[in-house]
């Protein structure tokens, strides 16, 4: 204050102290998630970056740069494209089947009615769930020495024989999309199931009065404000599918014959099979590149004008 | 308090003792180099994984029980001991004790995660009697880094009820890999949930640990010597993948060899539902009871007789803050009592072999057996192996299953990506 009034008497314009300007106090503000992100997302970002960019064995530690060599490492590894193959067929399958059914669901307990809550209970049960947990409980079921579900199909008369979940290709992703679907879809239903109670009731009630079938209020009513949510959906939905790796890692490591290899998959095998560093963070560097271009068009394709 | 006090007092007296030695111990980890080593009641981690964490437990809890130190295990899932020793040496928190896999120690010893175990190896009055291939395992550019913890040999073990049953002499295992496939086949024949043998056939670890025996015995080799190029296509590995391809393609092997990653192979045959198959000599000692077997060497394609000398070594962190107490573990671990009364006691093959014929094996035959195997054994060596052979997504793996459940027709393509690997 006393410097302030000194100011007016000497007969410049008055002034704040640089500390109690609109910009610091801002930066005040801001201070606390900045050094959050500095520390727990920038700095393990160059470092992964120097380390791509570097000769850096497991075990051995730093043994200077190599540029561009752990990029042509990637590129030479003959499981890389068939794992981005893998990976992308995996977020297509999954993504269609993930939010075809939530969305399903999401419809089914909408209303409120007798027992509805106990099924919305029961379809999200299965996401408080780790997915590790997960993974190792299907693993037990999709078992052909200890699991339960292949003789009681058999005694069913569905199949003949022990049935092998993971032993095929196409049978190890449908089993492990299964398992996803499982343990998701009431995630997925739940966000939904907000977006759906979000609209409001006049809308339909319009809607009805002039006329419009059910599939017409669904297609024009329901989808278009539903749009946020399923935004959000899609983008939670393809970001975690690209990234799959525990439900492949216990599951099927990757086989059978290499044929479920996703692209966290190598990223991990470079690392602590191979035991280097280097490649590893190169290929993180890759993905995380694709994500950003992945998630940056989705937000794009999604926005709609009056929601800037 | 009383303890603390004590303990105080024995830590004054253990610094007075490492200042009379004059620090002799050189770098720091290395400790003071004591031959003896510190028995001052410190708190010592130490890792170990789960395919041998019944015999590192049963150690741990007999030390514990009669020393001042205490050891703190950690017993981490095989699949995942790889990736947590690197990640722990990468940021050093290695712990003080750490056993690894017999095979992957050359990396560990080539990076300078363990401490010199040199002279204090060597003043041991049984050092020529500890099991050779683990030693030499554990030897880069002419130091010692580690000593034995756990020996795990690969052994027949058959069904000796389901012999009688198929009209199979129990007496009589087989002796070559002809007879081993017949009396697979017979046992399967008993048909019901009975199955002739049963192997990881998805797992090339269990393929590098139980087949490999095979090839040896018939005296091929599966790698030069320096571990930088396979033969993994010769005639004698052809017979054997042939022989394991005819128990795939007759369903004589139980359901789920095909899909077996390892985790679960070695839980089969304790339920006594299989005749025949190849096992870490570990599990004897956890057989149910009432389950009558016996063990056999595994044969090659005309007889002979090897195995594959597993197991795990142990050795002392380079980063360890307590080398001498950690070092009293490792040579209480070898001495006459803990081979003795926990290792031998165990069912567990000792890791000297002076003490091969003991009271423990003489009571049972079937200890003698594998307790001899050990001379017959191998380990193999690779500065690559965990890549080349155990990784799930790696060229070895690729190849059993082509020979064995594919056409085979790409085994020599196959053998030369398994080479690649191993030069890399």
């Amino acid at each position: 204050m006393r410097r302030a009034t000194e100011v007016t008497v000497s007969g410049v314009r008055a002034r704040a102290p640089w500390w109690r300007s609109r910009a610091a106090q801002g930066v005040a503000y801001a201070a606390p998630t900045a050094v959050f992100v500095a520390v727990f997302f920038v700095l393990p970002l160059l470092l992964v970056g120097r380390m791509s960019a570097s000769e850096w064995p497991l075990l051995a530690g730093d043994r200077g740069l190599n540029l561009p060599d752990n990029y042509t490492d990637v590129a030479d590894n003959q499981l890389f494209w068939p794992a981005v193959r893998f990976t992308l067929l995996y977020t297509a399958i999954v993504t269609v089947a993930l939010l075809g059914l939530a969305l399903l669901l999401a419809l089914l307990v909408q209303e409120a009615r007798p027992g509805v809550g106990f099924l919305r209970t029961a379809y999200f049960l299965p996401s408080v769930l780790g997915l590790a947990s997960a993974s190792l409980l299907f693993w037990g079921l999709y078992s052909p020495s200890i699991g339960p579900i292949g003789p009681l199909l058999e005694r069913l008369g569905l199949v003949d024989g022990p049935v092998s979940f993971l032993g095929g290709s196409d049978s190890a992703l449908a089993s492990t999309v299964f398992l996803v679907v499982w343990k998701f879809a009431g995630f997925y239903m739940l966000i939904l199931l907000v977006g759906l109670q979000r609209i409001p009731a006049e809308v339909y009630e319009a809607a009805r009065i002039d006329g419009a079938g059910r599939g017409q209020i669904f297609r024009s009513v329901t989808l278009p404000l539903l749009r946020p949510s399923l935004a959000l959906t899609l983008i939670l939905c393809v970001t975690g599918s690209l990234l799959a790796f525990d439900q492949f890692f216990i599951l099927t490591k990757g086989g059978p014959d290499n044929s479920t290899v996703t692209v966290v998959q190598l990223v991990y095998r470079e690392a602590f099979q191979r035991l280097d560093l280097g490649t590893a963070a190169a290929l993180s560097m890759l993905v995380l590149v694709v994500l950003l271009v992945l998630n940056a068009l989705q937000f794009r394709g999604l926005r709609r004008p009056d929601e800037m | 308090m009383g303890k603390a006090v004590s303990g105080i007092a024995a830590a004054l007296v253990v610094a007075g003792l490492l200042t009379a030695c004059g620090g002799g111990g050189g770098s720091g980890a290395a400790g003071t180099g004591d031959p003896e080593g510190v028995d001052d009641g410190a708190t010592l981690t130490m890792w170990t994984r789960a395919a041998t964490g019944p015999q590192s437990e049963a150690l741990v809890e007999a030390y514990n029980a009669t020393h001042e130190n205490t050891i703190e295990l950690t017993v981490v899932p095989t699949d995942d001991y790889q990736a947590k020793v690197g990640a722990a040496a990468g940021s050093g928190e290695l712990p003080d004790l750490f056993a690894s896999d017999v095979v992957f120690v050359p990396n560990y010893t080539s990076s300078g995660l363990y401490a010199d175990l040199t002279e204090r190896i060597e003043a041991l009055p049984y050092a020529d009697d500890l099991a050779g291939s683990h030693l030499d395992a554990g030897t880069w550019e002419g130091a010692r880094y580690v000593v034995p913890h756990t020996l795990d040999l690969s052994v027949l073990f058959y069904n000796r009820e389901l012999y009688r049953q198929a009209g199979l002499d129990p007496d009589r295992p087989p002796t070559t890999l002809a007879e081993w496939d017949e009396q697979a086949r017979a046992v399967d024949a008993l048909g019901g949930d009975v199955d002739g043998t049963f192997f990881g056939g998805n797992c090339g670890g269990c393929g590098v640990f139980t087949w490999w025996p095979s090839i040896w015995a018939a005296g091929a080799e599966v790698m030069n010597e320096d571990g930088t190029e396979a033969d993994l296509d010769s005639d004698v590995a052809r017979r054997v993948y042939d022989t394991y391809r005819g128990w795939a393609a007759d369903d004589i092997a139980a359901a789920g060899a095909r899909d077996e990653t390892g985790t679960t192979w070695t839980g089969v045959f304790p339920e006594g539902r299989i005749g025949v198959m190849p096992m870490p000599s570990t599990t004897l000692g956890l057989m149910p009871d009432d389950l009558d077997f016996g063990v056999a060497p595994i044969p090659g394609p005309d007889g002979g007789a090897s195995t594959f000398v597993g197991g795990d070594a142990i050795g002392v962190a380079a980063t360890s803050d307590s080398p001498d107490q950690a070092w009293h573990f490792l040579r209480w671990s070898l001495g006459d009592e803990a081979q003795l009364d926990v290792v031998a006691a165990g069912g567990d093959v000792v890791a000297r072999t002076d003490l091969a014929a003991n009271e423990h094996s003489a009571a049972d035959p079937r200890m003698v057996t594998i307790n001899e195997l050990v001379a017959e054994g191998r380990t193999p060596y690779s500065l690559r192996f965990g890549q080349t052979f155990n990784d799930p997504n790696g060229p070895w793996l690729a190849l059993m299953r082509d020979a064995v459940f594919g056409d085979g027709g790409s085994l020599e393509s196959d053998n030369q990506a398994v080479s690649d690997s191993l030069s890399d």
